[in-house]
Parts: structure tokens; C-alpha cells; sequence
């Protein structure tokens, strides 16, 4: 088994997308989860000595990320009862309604098990990028994912519109091969 | 041979509009050019469906990604804590 290295050098090239992507889909705040990231980053260069070689840098790097996590989790649980507001309104059937809360239709289509579903959907995207080769990858995370127009594209990696397409097609092609076997 | 070639060129332009369409910018006449080509060409369909497919999968996905300027900036300080690291 190949002892792995560690390099942090390449840290945010090779893992930052799919670590941020870890955390946006369990937080739900950009901005949170770029600190998460950050966090994750600062902490894995602190207890590099620590790293034994025995798994990859990204499971490694995920495992700090995951107790950060629950750490941001278990910090914002504990400010919960302070700032509650406790509201009395007696429900007798002839105020029913007045309250905005209660016309709120509940969210019946966002379940537990979506949201988890979405969590691992996002996880196996990545891990079928990470197979693409680091062109394609990049070229059909920016327009795919990112959604940036062609030109935009072509400019930053000087690139031609018709080379574009093609990276594209080939990207997909991939893609869809690995999803079909990995998701669907 | 000559309408194999043909034939093949006419798939390449149709895989060609179809990754176009996922991201909207196949124009009105391509798109039908397209419709008509997939009625009766079995394995442009199928790639179609595929990508089709990716398409959907991806935005239901909500995946997500560091913008460049983000990506940059914790760069920077990421190479800051190492420098500081090492001394």
C-alpha cells in the first residue's frame, strides 16, 4: 500500500471544491462554509505531523472537516434558549388564520431523507469530476456548475468556443457513464 | 462509405447542439434540426437521453463550488499560515 504525502501546497487546487461542497450541502451558508473550509485547512496544516500516511489526503482532510461541522453545529445549539421569543396567542377557532405562521403551507416536499439524498448526490458528483481529466474537470465545473457564459470561459483559459464544445462533450460523455454507474 | 462519413457528420452537429441545449444556447432552428435527427437515429437518442439526464441530475443536485476570487483569497491565506509555519 503507498504511503501517501502530504503536500498543502496543492490543498486548495485539488480539494477545496469538494470540501466546500461537503460543507454548503450540510450548513447552507456560503460564507459559513468557506470559513469551514478555511478552518479545515488551517487545522490540517497545524497537526500535519500527525498525518500517518494510512488514508489519502482527502479522506483525512474530510475527517477534520466533518468535526468541524458538528463543532459549528453544537456552538450555535447552545445559543438556541437564549434568543428564543416566546409568543402567546390563544388558539380559539375565530382568530384562526390571522397569524401569517399559520397560512404557511408546511414543507411537505423537503424531507430528511431529500435533504441526505442530496448530501450523498453531491458527493458522488465529485468523486466522477475528480475521474475527469483536470481540463475537462475544470472546464465543465465553470460552465456547468458555476454557470459562467462560453465567452467568459474562452477568454480566462484561451481557449476557442469549438474547443470548448468539445472538452464539454467529452466531459459529459464521462460523467454520464460514471453517474449511470455510481447513481442511477 | 461516402454516406457513413455523412452520417457520422450529422451526428457529431447533433451531439454537438444537444450539449448546446443543456446550457440553453442552441438557437429556435437547431433545436428542430435536432428533434429531426433523434426521430431516427436510435443512438444520438440515447446520448441524448443520457445528457439530458446529467442535466437534470446536476441541478436537482444543487452541487456547488468556490468561485475563483474565494478560491484566491484563501489561497492567500493558506500560503500565509505555512510561511508562518515554517519560521
Amino acid at each position: 500500500m503507498p504511503n501517501h504525502q502530504i503536500d498543502p501546497n496543492k490543498w486548495i487546487d485539488l480539494y477545496s471544491d469538494y470540501l466546500f461542497n461537503y460543507t454548503i450541502s450540510r450548513v447552507n451558508d456560503r460564507d459559513l462554509a468557506k470559513d469551514l473550509v478555511q478552518d479545515t485547512f488551517f487545522a490540517g496544516l497545524k497537526s500535519m505531523k500527525n498525518f500517518k500516511g494510512e488514508a489519502s489526503e482527502r479522506t483525512w482532510l474530510i475527517s477534520i472537516l466533518k468535526r468541524k461541522v458538528i463543532d459549528h453545529y453544537r456552538k450555535i445549539n447552545s445559543n438556541k434558549g437564549k434568543a428564543e421569543v416566546r409568543m402567546s396567542y390563544n388558539s380559539d377557532s375565530e382568530t384562526e388564520g390571522d397569524w401569517l405562521e399559520e397560512r404557511v403551507a408546511d414543507p411537505f416536499d423537503k424531507t430528511a431523507e431529500d435533504t441526505l439524498e442530496n448530501e450523498e448526490l453531491g458527493d458522488a458528483i465529485y468523486s466522477c469530476l475528480d475521474k475527469l481529466p483536470k481540463k475537462q474537470a475544470t472546464v465543465f465545473k465553470m460552465k456547468t456548475i458555476e454557470g459562467i457564459d462560453t465567452e467568459t470561459i474562452c477568454n480566462e483559459l484561451n481557449i476557442t468556443a469549438s474547443n470548448l464544445w468539445v472538452i464539454i462533450h467529452r466531459a459529459r460523455t464521462t460523467m454520464a457513464s460514471c453517474m449511470e454507474k455510481n447513481w442511477f | 462509405m461516402r454516406t457513413k462519413m455523412k452520417i457520422h457528420k450529422a451526428c457529431e452537429k447533433a451531439n454537438h447542439v444537444c450539449d448546446k441545449s443543456q446550457y440553453n444556447e442552441a438557437t429556435f432552428l437547431e433545436k428542430l434540426k435536432l428533434m429531426l435527427h433523434l426521430l431516427f437515429c436510435s443512438a444520438c437518442r440515447k446520448y441524448s437521453n443520457n445528457n439530458k439526464k446529467l442535466t437534470a441530475t446536476l441541478e436537482n443536485s444543487k452541487v456547488d463550488c468556490m468561485h475563483k476570487k474565494e478560491k484566491e483569497a484563501l489561497k492567500e491565506n493558506l500560503e500565509k499560515a505555512i510561511h508562518k509555519q515554517q519560521h
